[in-house]
């Protein structure tokens, strides 16, 4: 299960005046705690900074990768940014992310190759937010065409089959596990990933239902996903999820997780 | 009667989906006047709904269910009002999520609130460019146009559609409200929109207040 560490957002008001006041001290704690925790990535993240997004990106991904031997995840819904930050990496990153809209694949995907980054593909087109399963998996398979046609391995591509929140949508995650199971089947090579945060908008005890959402989505084939692992009632689920999956051979790492103290 | 449009109110407020049909049934079956029963029952259980939400008593899909039990209740008088050639509306809003942006359960949210309030809502949807939007205000001749950006990226586009409904010189310039996560009033302000609503009570609460006949100047 591939983990990528989100709580260097700019969404999240500390973060945000770290940012502001390039308190690298702050930022790098963020990372180290991910990166002990069991972070994979680390996401950074500078969306709430319009106009000045870029450079508070590059402020990020400096500072981070003095702290930290993980690899980043560069996170921007504008490629404009994507593309002044990639330079920076020193370690193949993850891209997150593009969709199928012109405008926000523009110039990333040859990145994609020259860095060897991992991409992550919203299910979203320029007129259409998957919804429905069989949404789903049609724009999973224009991501999986167009990702190909570039050159990039399918390995490298982590499709994100848009949650809906439960509170407004009652079948959203039903609709999400269904389309992970069918793309990871459809589409063999590929991975699936998702954020946990949207699926409990809008509800009461959010983080229970993100655990549960998380489970749910492993046991269909979830194979990436973007969480805080400092979290450890989120961390002692996802050790489970990965035992009650069948991903955990006679349930090595999940006891080593209770040794470890980790599962309480 | 009164006692009726109390219990019709109530079941709103309550979510009885079940019972709302025959409630409203039975009260326009009592002789009771179907403005009434959308007036001091349903609209007004909303604005109850409304205000729960504001003060974090109650949850979203919560308001959501009342949303849909209201809507339930209208149907059944609606037809009624037609018949009688009762025109009721408040007024007609146009809504959309500015260009760049695709989020739409709180503009979702705002419309089944503004419906529930007795206006006319024209839904245009997520991520809609300026030039649609003109479009769409010359044809519909709405009384106001409710924004909604979630990106702090679409608030420039937010500017811009604010920017292109005021200044253009043809007639009677159309309000507009804007609202969503990143927006603040003072931002409101700053690109000159009539009026900020925090979250569906407020923009239901504006929407009322811009669309009020002498209603003239910004009210941010």
């Amino acid at each position: 299960m591939l983990i990528v560490g989100e709580r260097i957002n700019s969404s999240r008001r500390r973060v945000a005046q770290a940012i502001e006041i390039r308190d690298a001290a702050f930022i790098q704690n963020e990372a180290t705690i991910q990166a002990e925790a069991g972070a994979h990535h680390i996401d950074v993240n500078a969306g709430a900074f319009a106009g000045d997004e870029s450079d508070c990106l590059r402020w990020l991904v400096e500072t981070v990768q003095k702290s930290t031997e993980l690899p980043l995840s560069i996170d921007s819904p504008d490629p404009e940014v994507i593309k002044e930050g990639i330079p920076l990496v020193d370690k193949p990153p993850m891209i997150n992310s593009v969709t199928l809209e012109p405008n926000r694949l523009r110039g990333i995907l040859p990145l994609v190759a020259t860095h060897q980054a991992r991409l992550i593909g919203l299910c979203q087109s320029e007129d259409k937010m998957a919804e429905t399963v069989d949404d789903k998996v049609r724009l999973a398979g224009q991501l999986v065409e167009i990702v190909t046609r570039a050159g990039i391995p399918l390995n490298d591509l982590y499709i994100d089959p848009l949650v809906y929140p439960l509170a407004t949508h009652p079948r959203a995650a039903t609709a999400s596990v269904e389309a992970i199971e069918r793309i990871m089947r459809e589409f063999k090579g590929v991975h699936t990933i998702c954020g946990l945060t949207n699926i409990s908008y809008g509800l009461p005890e959010r983080k229970l239902i993100n655990r549960t959402f998380l489970v749910a989505a492993m046991t269909r084939g979830l194979d990436a996903v973007i969480l805080d692992p400092t979290d450890a009632s989120l961390f002692a689920a996802l050790k489970a999820g990965m035992a009650v999956a069948g991903r955990d051979d006679y349930c090595m790492d999940y006891i080593a997780a209770f040794r470890a103290g980790r599962l309480a | 009667m009164s006692d009726r449009l109390e219990q019709i109110k109530e079941a709103v407020i309550t979510r009885k989906r079940a019972e709302i049909h025959g409630l409203v049934e039975t009260a326009v079956n009592e002789g009771i006047e179907p403005g009434s029963i959308i007036d001091s029952g349903l609209i007004a259980a909303m604005d109850v709904v409304g205000r729960q939400f504001s003060d974090n008593e109650i949850f979203v899909p919560e308001m959501l269910v009342s949303a849909l039990t209201m809507k339930m209740g209208l149907d059944v008088v609606k037809p009624l009002l037609l018949k009688s050639g009762e025109n009721r509306s408040r007024g007609t809003v146009i809504m959309a999520t500015v260009k760049g942006d695709i989020h739409d359960i709180g503009k979702n949210i705002v419309i089944m609130m503004l419906e529930g309030a007795g206006f006319q809502v024209v839904d245009l949807g997520v991520d809609l460019t300026v030039e649609k939007l003109v479009d769409q205000v010359d044809a519909v001749r709405p009384d106001l146009v409710g924004l909604s950006a979630l990106l702090t990226t679409t608030m420039p586009e937010m500017r811009r559609a604010v920017q292109v409904l005021h200044g253009r010189g043809s007639g009677k310039t159309v309000k507009v409200m804007v609202g969503g996560a990143p927006v603040t009033p003072s931002f409101a302000r700053e690109i000159g929109a009539d009026g900020y609503g925090a979250d569906a009570a407020e923009a239901v609460a504006l929407a009322r207040r811009l669309t009020s006949p002498g209603e003239g100047q910004a009210a941010c």
